[in-house]
């Protein structure tokens, strides 16, 4: 019996330590087989999410039912004054509405002059609101509750009111998830809006707390960017279509070389609290082709 | 098979708390890591092979979900829940201060794996800010979180899952 429990406990004992190791060898050559070459497992992502998206987008849901709830709560004077804020807000914006407009037909026909077809207004969107983030502290990626049955494609564009938010990075049926710029890990081709001179905006996981991004290799011999000067998605960018507002410049050195320029972005987008993002359904290759295809058109016509 | 069943639903569970609630209740963008107090709880109160288990599921969902390279996250908590484990055989797992010591324990590693895997390896250096800024208060704050939530696992564990063979695992018992 002594005997029998002994080769017993052995038994246990050396299971789990060979199961840890087989397991140890499994999870060692699935990063390897992801990392070197690129296997994709968005079969089983797929498969995951369907089991998972439909609890979180409930869980959101119930959120934000309580939410309105709190809202409906608030007290009626604070409504009251809010909305006599408003209506004078609506008198201000009439006004300014109507001059806008007067601006627009102007840059309408200024467009026209200089052929701008792509502009940042002008590109397909649809609302998305987040219903999950990355459970740890390292990174920021975010899952949204539309996928590629809304249109959805990976590397596709995701900005916020303000300014560009992040990229697609995996996409479901009714899911996708999104790299922030502000993931420590993500790299963004940026060029200044005066000078257009290009420079690399990446996150920078000790800055996050200051809302700013870091930039680097930027070329400006004749010290032309300032504090202040506003940084958009570069032209020649593979993956973020070209005028996306990423932010101001706010700090401003030379670096080790001499040669290049590298500093602190503010970006405009508030991260900490973002819940309703914009996802642009067209993506830079696409783009490219539709301009290449109305500049041959344009031709067309005016022959 | 019961506790098996069991077992899958608290993962799932804590992963999409980790997911949504969790971030509701960050304190200065750090949330606790709930995961991992699942991981090293199912260690200490049922053995390494549960830990192990426990935390090669709940890493894979992160994998599937938010990972870069498919398996590291995999790899992490499977660690975690094992070494987890030994800790099963040596303390009695209804005194709430060894789930502590164990969770702030594993959480530090935990947190210097993924700094010294992708980060350092990248080129990131300041290891000081990222103590200050992100490890230390993700510990404490987990370590609150573990006093409020291994209750709740402790209970799972004694009225859903089937009772686990300690005295099979014991050193005291066998020699």
């Amino acid at each position: 019996m002594k005997n029998l429990k002994k080769k017993f406990h052995f038994r246990i004992n050396l299971k789990s330590r060979h199961l840890l190791a087989i397991m140890t060898m499994f999870c060692v050559s699935t990063i390897a087989a992801t990392f070197a070459s690129g296997i994709s497992t968005a079969p089983l992502k797929d498969a995951a999410g369907m089991v998972i998206v439909p609890f979180e987008t409930s869980i959101n849901q119930i959120g934000s039912w309580l939410t309105d709830v709190r809202e409906s709560f608030r007290e009626k004077q604070v409504l009251i004054a809010e909305n006599e804020n408003l209506k004078a807000e609506i008198d201000n914006l009439t006004t300014q509405n109507n001059k806008l407009l007067q601006d627009q037909t102007e840059l309408e026909r200024l467009k026209q002059l200089y052929n701008l077809d792509e502009e940042y207004s002008d590109y397909p969107k649809i609302a998305a609101r987040i219903i999950s983030k990355d459970p740890g502290n390292w990174y920021d990626n975010f899952t949204i509750n539309r996928g590629s049955e809304d249109g959805i494609r990976v590397d596709n564009n995701v900005i916020a009111g303000k300014g560009l938010v992040g990229i697609v990075t995996a996409v479901g049926p009714h899911w996708a998830t999104v790299r922030s710029i502000i993931d420590d890990s993500s790299n963004v081709s940026a060029m200044t809006v005066g000078t257009s001179d290009n420079c690399v905006v990446t996150g920078n996981l000790e800055l996050i707390d200051e809302g700013k991004l870091s930039f680097q290799q930027l070329y400006d011999q004749e010290d032309k960017v300032t504090i202040g000067e506003r940084l958009v998605t570069s032209n020649i960018s593979e993956k973020y279509l070209e005028g996306l507002f990423i932010g101001y410049v706010s700090d401003i050195e030379l670096e080790t070389n001499n040669l290049t320029k590298a500093g602190t972005v503010v970006t405009p987008v508030d991260f900490q609290h973002l819940k309703d993002v914009f996802v642009i359904t067209v993506n830079k290759q696409d783009a490219a082709y539709q301009s290449s295809s109305t500049e041959t058109e344009g031709e067309g016509n005016e022959e | 098979m019961k506790s098996k069943i069991v077992l899958f639903f608290t993962i799932l569970a804590c992963f999409l708390l980790q997911c949504t609630l969790l971030h509701v209740i960050s304190i200065g963008s750090i949330t606790p890591n709930l995961m991992l107090v699942l991981c090293v709880s199912m260690g200490l109160m049922r053995g390494r092979k549960c830990g192990m288990w426990t935390g090669f599921f709940s890493g894979l969902l992160i994998d599937l979900f938010y990972g870069s390279l498919f398996g590291f996250y995999a790899l992490i908590y499977m660690y975690c829940g094992f070494f987890s484990g030994y800790a099963c055989r040596i303390y009695y797992d209804n005194d709430i201060k060894v789930p502590l010591a164990l969770t702030a324990v594993a959480d530090v590693l935990y947190n210097l794996a993924v700094y010294a895997l992708q980060f350092l390896l990248r080129g990131r250096l300041g290891l000081g800010t990222y103590l200050q800024r992100i490890i230390l208060p993700e510990v404490f704050y987990t370590v609150f979180i573990t006093l409020l939530v291994y209750r709740v696992f402790y209970y799972i564990n004694y009225h859903f899952m089937n009772a686990t063979r300690k005295e099979s695992e014991s050193i005291w018992v066998l020699k």
